[in-house]
């Protein structure tokens, strides 16, 4: 009873804090306060559960409707899912403070407390759950609830960049729903044990390649890859800046979670599966175009929202080459850079948020003068900039070093040269956002000193940043145990 | 039956797809709905539907005959619900966008595509 109480509890506290906010909506201070302790009792129960199932206990698993495993609908606090809930929570928390600052009345008015709340149940419903059409609805409704937080402001760019956002996330959709059901049609299961079992015992048909490219492209979408990229930098550039930080952090992860999940997991692409065979090769060249062409693409503007939206796409990228290698290690990398790239993404965003309040502008060539108005933010914001970069010792160079070096060390150097070069356009793109925020002299007005509470989200971020960088091993061993566990799914029952 | 429901649902997916692609809003909207319909009709396919007897265990079996597969259709009836969900925003969105550019061309709606742009100037954040 504990057990279930403790695993489905980051879903259900964001939800029931939700429908508080609803209740109270008419207090501002009310739903503010509400929206705090619920990201910190959620940042709380994640880490309870983690300790919990790594302290030598079998896999806490929920079954609902009191079925036999593998017939309905199942929790279980398996790797990656079990780390990604207690990142979204520690980004859930550090966005909460965040928005102290830049989400006024009006937008709590406009709801930002509730459709965050929903938003983060949702993203820590589709980490957790075992069940394909289960994983579906969480996306769909994590969909609902970016629509609504990405028009918190109803200004006709974000009606028009959510018009963009929801038509392609719905085609999207589609294709998850015409996957998933063609997997049921062929495994007669929706548990994805028990359907990477059956899948495995069987060879490869015409159905099930069609299920996995469905999935794929469903997915793929969702995450921002090559050819589906266009919508994300189309539209993330218009909503509030908290909801977008968290945007960039979790949405796109939470398509490649998927993605590793169905192609690790249910096809065993690195277990020696055969599910999935033909489509590792296109995973190479997915990655490889996403990476080149959208670090090209963040060179081209000078719009920090925009700049940074497209190296989201091209982080994703960078993930895709850990499930293109199809070795253990290879995903154990992928996860490893997933983890490092939600913190960072999210800072980054935060970061842009707090330049715009000082110097007036998102425009890069607008900005300046922050390291000497406010070098204490100057310097919490070149930890994720220089991360993002790969500069040692911090969490991005550990995660493009692994990256590469699997990549090398699988035989598939080519994608790990792509992988060079994009790296290389990275640190030219950030670095010319640090130095033109922070020490080219700002044009005009006058630089204003950045408020605290943004400051304090910051730094928790780029603390984390900081501790991955400064040990890797803890995290790598996860990552490793992560893609042990998902090999395990298609090896048989999970 | 099969392959005739098959090709059925390949069909409307065709046309939904071909509205999609269209610069009207509103068929992209009726296009979208459609094909929430065609993918629909395809789940119903993928649980088998040539039976038709309720999944219920009659009082003396201990298992389950011929019957229908109960699953597809909980999984149909989520999908309606969510489709159904997620059109009502999309028509809301379209609803806006004609409010402030009166017009339901897609080339007419692109206030996004400026925002960003150095030439752009937006109102303040609160």
């Amino acid at each position: 009873m504990t057990e279930t109480v403790l695993l489905t509890a980051p879903v259900i506290l964001p939800f029931v804090a939700a429908a508080l906010v609803l209740i109270l909506r008419a207090r501002l201070a009310v739903t503010r306060a509400i929206g705090l302790i619920a990201n910190g009792a959620l940042l709380v129960a994640s880490l309870l559960l983690f300790f919990y199932a790594n302290g030598g206990h079998l896999v806490p698993l929920a079954v609902f409707g009191g079925w036999p495993q593998g017939i309905s609908i199942s929790f279980s606090a398996t790797m990656p899912g079990l780390m990604l809930v207690v990142v979204t929570a520690l980004l859930a928390l550090a966005a909460s403070i965040y928005a102290l600052v830049d989400v006024g009345p009006r937008r709590r008015r406009a709801g930002y407390d509730a459709l965050m709340l929903a938003m983060t149940g949702a993203v820590n419903g589709a980490f957790l759950t075992d069940d394909l059409f289960n994983l579906y609805v969480w996306f769909e409704l994590a969909l609902i609830a970016a629509l609504g937080l990405l028009t918190l402001d109803r200004r006709p760019a974000q009606i028009d960049g959510a018009i963009r956002y929801a038509s392609f996330s719905m085609l999207a959709a589609t294709f998850i729903l015409l996957g998933v059901g063609m997997i049921y049609g062929i495994t007669g299961t929706l548990d994805v044990g028990r359907a990477a079992a059956t899948l495995a015992s069987q060879p490869p048909t015409f159905a099930s390649a069609t299920a996995a490219a469905l999935l794929l492209g469903g997915f793929a979408l969702k995450a921002g890859l090559f050819p589906f990229h266009l919508w994300l930098p189309a539209s993330y550039h218009t909503g509030p800046i908290t909801a977008v930080a968290v945007f960039a952090g979790l949405l796109t992860k939470m398509g490649f979670y998927a993605l590793l999940l169905i192609f690790a997991g249910m096809f065993g692409v690195g277990a020696g599966g055969i599910g999935a065979t033909q489509l590792v090769p296109v995973f190479g060249w997915i990655a490889a175009a996403t990476i080149l062409i959208c670090c090209a693409g963040a060179l081209a503007h000078t719009d920090m929202r925009r700049m940074l939206a497209y190296h989201i796409v091209a982080q994703v990228g960078y993930m895709t080459i850990g499930l293109a290698l199809a070795t253990r290690e290879g995903i154990a990398a992928a996860v490893f850079y997933m983890v490092h790239s939600i913190v960072v993404q999210a800072n980054l965003f935060f970061g842009a948020g707090l330049i715009r309040r000082a110097s007036g502008s998102w425009d890069l060539t607008r900005a300046g003068g922050m390291a000497r108005t406010n070098p204490l933010f100057a310097l919490v914001l070149a930890v994720p900039v220089l991360s993002l970069a790969g500069i040692p010792p911090l969490s991005g160079f550990w995660a493009k070093f692994i990256i590469i070096r699997e990549s090398f060390d699988a035989d598939m150097a080519w994608i790990g040269v792509v992988a060079l070069i994009g790296g290389l356009l990275t640190i030219v793109s950030m670095s010319s956002f640090w130095s033109d925020a922070c020490w080219k002299e700002p044009r005009g007005k006058p630089v204003r000193r950045v408020p605290l509470a943004g400051l304090i989200a910051m730094t928790i971020l780029s603390g984390a940043t900081l501790a991955i960088g400064l040990m890797p091993q803890g995290l790598w061993t996860l990552s490793l145990l992560s893609s042990r566990a998902l090999a395990s799914i298609a090896g048989g029952g999970g | 039956m099969t392959l005739l429901y098959g090709f059925v649902g390949a069909g409307i997916f065709a046309c939904a797809l071909y509205m999609i692609l269209s610069r009207n809003l509103v068929r992209m909207l009726l296009g979208f709905s459609m094909l929430a319909t065609g993918v629909n009709l395809l789940l119903f396919l993928a649980g088998r539907i040539e039976s038709r007897q309720p999944p219920i265990i009659a009082d003396s079996a201990r298992a389950l005959g011929e019957a229908a597969d109960p699953i597809t259709q909980a999984m149909i009836l989520t999908a309606i619900v969510i489709g159904f969900a997620l059109t009502v925003m999309l028509a809301v969105l379209v609803l806006r966008a004609w409010r402030h550019a009166h017009s339901i061309d897609s080339r007419n709606v692109d206030s996004a595509e400026s925002l960003g742009t150095p030439q752009e100037r937006e109102p303040a954040d609160d």
